[in-house]
């Protein structure tokens, strides 16, 4: 049983990636992704890590996803129309060699090495390997540095990313709103995104060519 | 199933997101690419972790998970940000990123 399910897995995490490298629109290209990350899913509960299957699932698939779609429906989905137009195809059937080589490298490495590890099915584990409760005991005691480092890594990633994308003007200025502004009924002219459309980057650079 | 399949099929999906930097131009599609490499590199992790009998790998796993959410999120303002400046979202024509 185990054997079929890893079977269509990993025929499914392969065929994601390989729609994922060679479908022209990013679009499907995303969705291409989110099969093999479901797929992937899929053997690491065959490997007894429910926890990690979960947040797989939730984390991947549900959030980092559904962003890629966003960003793919916003900037368009005419990839790559003009293929071949400066580097040619030499350097695309070198690089398909070079991913090959790799592949065969790896493969030497994986199938003649001596790890007595590879060919078993691995060490016996209690009924609470992988789950919860236990990866949250050891994120909090044995791994606490690198939880507390990732948690601040995410919180730099998220100022630097709404300071990349946010427009030029930014806030707006503080004391414009006074307590008379609600009951006027006038409309209020000149506000929130009526400046110029641009990013901090284009602020910042735009004096040069 | 020994750990081997596992590693095995790791390194395929790792060749695929490598060969996948190299040949598309998209840097969207190119970010999706470094996602299939780290998540090959997670697979590893778990398998690893499954044939020690140990929770190591999987926290391994869930802090690369971590970086690339990290990293996804600043590619993605990256390619907003050009985008709005109507520069060409391909990566053969953006030869600096600086301004």
């Amino acid at each position: 049983m185990a054997e079929v399910v890893f079977f269509i897995a990993a025929f499914g995490a392969i065929a994601g990636a390989v729609g994922t490298i060679a479908l022209r629109n990013p679009f499907y290209a995303v969705l291409g992704l989110v099969v093999h990350l479901l797929c992937l899913a899929a053997l690491f509960l065959l490997l007894r890590a429910e926890f990690v299957a979960a947040a797989q699932v939730v984390v991947y698939v549900g959030a980092v996803m559904v962003l890629y779609v966003f960003v793919a429906a916003y900037v368009g989905g005419d990839d790559e129309a003009a293929v071949s137009s400066t580097p040619g195809p030499g350097l695309r059937t070198l690089s398909l060699l070079f991913g090959g080589a790799l592949l065969v490298e790896l493969s030497v490495a994986v199938i003649g090495s001596g790890l007595t590890a590879l060919s078993e099915e691995g060490r016996g584990f209690n009924k609470d390997f992988g789950t919860p409760a236990t990866i949250g005991e050891l994120l909090l005691t044995k791994f606490l540095l690198a939880f507390e480092v990732a948690s601040f890594l995410l919180l730099v990633a998220a100022v630097g990313s709404v300071m990349l994308a946010r427009r030029r003007e930014g806030l707006e200025p503080v004391g414009t709103i006074s307590v008379s502004d609600l009951f006027s009924t006038t409309e209020r002219t000149g506000t929130v995104g009526s400046g110029d459309q641009g990013t901090m980057i284009e602020a910042a650079g735009e004096d040069r060519p | 199933m020994s750990t081997g399949w596992f590693v095995m099929v790791s390194a395929i999906v790792f060749c695929i997101g490598a060969s996948g930097v190299l040949v598309r131009r998209n840097p969207l599609v190119i970010l999706l690419c470094i996602e299939l490499m780290l998540n090959a590199a997670n697979l590893a992790l778990v398998a690893f972790a499954r044939a020690h009998g140990n929770h190591d790998g999987q926290i391994f796993a869930i802090i690369v998970m971590v970086v690339a959410a990290c990293e996804v999120a600043i590619g993605l303002g990256i390619i907003v940000a050009l985008y709005r400046r109507r520069l060409p979202i391909d990566v053969d024509e953006l030869r600096e990123l600086q301004g």
